[in-house]
């Protein structure tokens, strides 16, 4: 039993976990009312738990229910506290780990300001063009493109945006769902 | 059937309906508009304390020594902020509490108003759950939901923040059901799945070194709990031993009785523990008081676990069988399972078993040496205990925290339930003496006795003062051994005896500080005249100050230092103590 934890002679090596960490998406339906993320933030925060990306919105207002999307790293047995935690709290309804049921899709958007003239701006025309980045707004000097996409294709958009005049970024954290005709 | 009242009033009558019998709070201005509703009632009687945090504590042992949940009542601010040490303590000890604290008005939240704290954000990691109330029109539900939270599941503490002005709004009070309240998430598991109840009972039939691990889940879910616990395990034949928390649920008298188990557990406990090949862990949690090194916890035993919470089950150790629900619930169909199966205890199979541990139990691991010249402190529990026995009262005993508390789980027996009262998850010195306080209140023909240190009971000495006002008898008992003895002894275990700031240099003199009060003091140094005190002391119609002058550097074994698996259980002959523990074993709490 517990085989894979080192012998450290302590009664508290619980956090010296040896197992690999993984990376979890996980959907949490939620009664929408005041101080909701602060319980979910919190928890994570008061357990040492890692959060990677958080999304919050409400999204059935007649039932004043929100989806919290949370992507955390940790490893199996974490992971399950995780979910075991967030269900303890009051206002949470359900927890899902998308990632350990496996069928889902995952989007997210970004704002992207680039600025350049001559050269830089056309190039970064066509690399906007190829991400399938669209323009929001524009100016003789500078563009805001809006992107959507998994995670890693938001990343590259980013990464060739560099060298091209990069001012800042902003994400949405993700959101996912999962697939198939069943909901949460 | 709506009645208009305002938000002080319908607190005052959210109370009464929920059969809240006695408040323990502390006034202030953010809480005025409530405390003058009260005045103008009778239903709901107000106990006055001296300090927040006694509130709380005598909500705990109102709680614990009822089974119903304790109510508090605190102003905003530093009222607010001295109930917090409470409500950990009973969020880890899992103990229904609600705890109204008023606030400033709406109208001044977030501008840091006079005595205004953000009471819904310091208390949120120490509740259960907690409700700023913005709008009249909630407080009838929330009030109502409060309760329901607090008392439901795994019990816990629930905080109800009331600004001031919502205390004046006039609304629609009404009862809510509880079908209607708001968080139709909560529901929690009270019937364990048959399926795994059955394969639980499968596995016990078929052991050969079981052991029954019970803890505070079997006493919160209601006296029939440990009637269920006697039956399962009388007819099962098995051996059960007990958390701190879980003391009484299962009777000491009872040949079956291993007494209790983990740090300060006993030998036969713990080694039960280590070498039984099924646990039957029940309303327990795995707590590092308990299992010591975790890589060597019971390490050939297959382990079912039954607790109402599912975040408890596999969190620090793996079991095979998990059953989540009330342990109630659970013991019943355990025993209509078996009783299906069989009508027999499994007496011959487990006979060897039983042999085993009549061998740990003959080490006597709870023996001490006795002295003609001092008072032991294990000795005077011993006779407390059985000077207790024979009172015709029904005895309740709360303590506060370090060596006392562990004697006291050791030597005072308990044959049933919430008759014990202590602060196990949090540790909290200065517990025992408000506990009693609220024990008492609940229970006013009672014995009631705090076991204290002379360290812990300064941290609440002053609720003394509320004892005389509501001529509560309660008998607070202080092994006096002029020391903060269990960090003295964990320093001579950890860091060579070096005594940094573990007693006390000057020491109240309890009888005069007794009378101050109020009360009555006595003090007792010489063992001869023990007995002849104790019945002094009990004799008293009033609270008592016991200062018992213990001898001074007395240990508290067995022991199991952290870090070590039970079979390394440290015995009371064991001389030197600080050769015990390695390098690595220092860093431990
Ligand atoms: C509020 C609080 N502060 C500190 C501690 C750490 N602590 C645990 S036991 C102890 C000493 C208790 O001394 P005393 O009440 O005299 O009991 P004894 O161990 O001597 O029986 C201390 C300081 C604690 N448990 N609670
Ligand atoms: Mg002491």
């Amino acid at each position: 039993m517990n085989a894979h934890m080192q012998p450290t002679g302590s009664a508290y090596f619980l956090t010296q976990e040896t197992q690999q960490t993984e990376r979890h998406t996980l959907s949490v339906l939620v009664d929408n009312e005041p101080g909701i993320l602060a319980r979910v933030v919190g928890l994570f925060s008061a357990r040492g738990y890692n959060i990677e990306s958080l999304t919050v919105s409400e999204t059935e207002h007649g039932r004043r229910l929100s989806r919290i999307t949370v992507v955390v790293v940790a490893t199996p047995k974490v992971l399950v506290q995780i979910k075991l935690q967030l269900e303890r709290l009051v206002p949470v309804h359900r927890v899902h780990d998308l990632t350990a049921e496996g069928n889902y899709v995952e989007r997210e958007l970004a704002l992207i300001k680039v600025k350049g003239t001559g050269e830089h701006r056309a190039e970064t025309l066509r690399l906007a063009d190829a991400f399938r980045a669209h323009i929001v707004d524009a100016t003789v000097e500078s563009f805001v493109f809006e992107v959507t996409g998994k995670p890693d294709k938001i990343d590259s958009f980013i990464a060739l945006m560099g060298p091209l005049g990069l001012v800042e970024v902003v994400r949405t954290g993700l959101a996912a769902i999962g697939r198939g005709p069943e909901g949460m | 059937m709506a009645e208009k009242m305002t938000g002080a009033e319908m607190v005052i009558q959210a109370l009464a309906d929920q059969g809240v019998e006695h408040i323990f709070g502390y006034p202030g201005g953010a809480a005025l508009p409530i405390y003058d509703a009260m005045f103008q009632q009778e239903q709901v009687k107000h106990i006055l304390v001296r300090h927040e945090q006694g509130a709380t504590h005598m909500a705990e042992g109102y709680a614990r020594s009822t089974g119903k949940p304790g109510v508090v009542l605190v102003t905003s601010g530093p009222g607010a902020t001295n109930a917090v040490t409470g409500l950990t303590d009973a969020l880890m000890d899992s103990i229904p509490l609600v705890c109204i604290t008023a606030q400033v008005p709406t109208s001044l939240i977030g501008t840091d108003g006079f005595q205004e704290c953000d009471t819904v954000g310091i208390t949120r990691s120490c509740t259960k759950h907690n409700y700023l109330v913005k709008d009249i029109k909630d407080l009838p539900r929330v009030l109502h939901e409060a309760f329901h939270i607090a008392t439901t599941g795994r019990p816990g503490p629930v905080v109800v923040d009331i600004p001031k002005d919502i205390q004046f709004a006039l609304g629609d009070y009404y009862k809510p059901e509880i079908e209607t309240l708001r968080h139709a998430s909560y529901r929690p598991q009270v019937d364990g799945d048959l399926k795994a109840i059955e394969a639980a009972v499968d596995l016990m039939l078929r052991a050969e070194r079981p052991v029954f691990y019970t803890g505070g889940g079997v006493i919160n879910a209601g006296p029939e709990a440990s009637e269920n616990l006697r039956e399962l395990a009388e007819l099962t034949g098995f051996p059960v031993t007990s958390t701190l928390m879980g003391l009484g649920a299962f009777p000491a008298s009872n040949s079956q009785w291993l007494g209790m188990l983990g740090m300060h557990g006993t030998y036969e406990a713990n080694w039960a523990m280590h070498d039984c090949d099924v646990m039957i862990n029940i309303g327990a949690r795995f707590d590092d008081r308990i299992t010591g090194r975790i890589d060597a916890f019971s390490p050939n035993s297959r382990k079912i676990h039954v607790d109402i919470d599912p975040s408890s089950i596999n969190k620090i150790i793996r079991v095979d069988i998990p059953i989540v629900g009330d342990c109630n619930r659970v013991l019943e169909e355990m025993i209509r399972v078996w009783r299906s199966r069989t009508n027999q205890p499994r007496t011959e199979a487990i006979a060897p078993w039983w042999k085993q541990i009549e061998k740990w139990r003959s080490v006597g691991s709870l023996n001490f040496k006795n002295s003609e010249t001092t008072i032991k402190p294990q000795w005077a529990i011993q006779r407390l205990y059985e000077a207790t026995r024979n009172q015709s009262k029904d005895v309740f005993i709360t303590t506060e925290v370090g060596q006392h508390q562990m004697w006291a789980a050791q030597h005072f027996h308990f044959d049933k339930p919430n008759r014990w009262m202590t602060s196990g998850g949090l540790g909290t010195m200065g517990y025992g003496l408000p506990a009693a306080v609220g024990v008492q209140v609940a229970h006013p023909d009672a014995l009631v006795i705090d076991i204290a240190g002379e360290a812990s009971v300064q941290m609440t000495m002053q609720e003394m003062s509320t004892a005389v006002q509501y001529r509560l008898p309660i008998k607070i008992f202080i092994l006096n051994n002029e020391r903060m003895g269990m960090v003295r002894q964990w320093q001579d275990l950890l860091h060579g005896s070096r005594y940094a700031h573990s007693y006390s240099e000057s020491l109240p003199d309890f009888v005069k500080l007794a009378e101050a009060y109020g009360g009555k003091g006595i003090r007792c140094e010489n063992p001869a005249e023990l007995d002849a005190a104790i019945a002094e002391m009990l004799d008293y119609d009033g609270p008592v100050l016991f200062d018992v002058i213990v001898e001074k550097d007395e240990n508290c074994l067995p022991m199991i230092p952290s870090g070590k698996p039970h079979n390394e259980i440290i015995l009371p002959d064991t001389a030197n103590l600080g050769s015990i523990i390695d390098e690595k074993g220092r860093a431990l709490v």
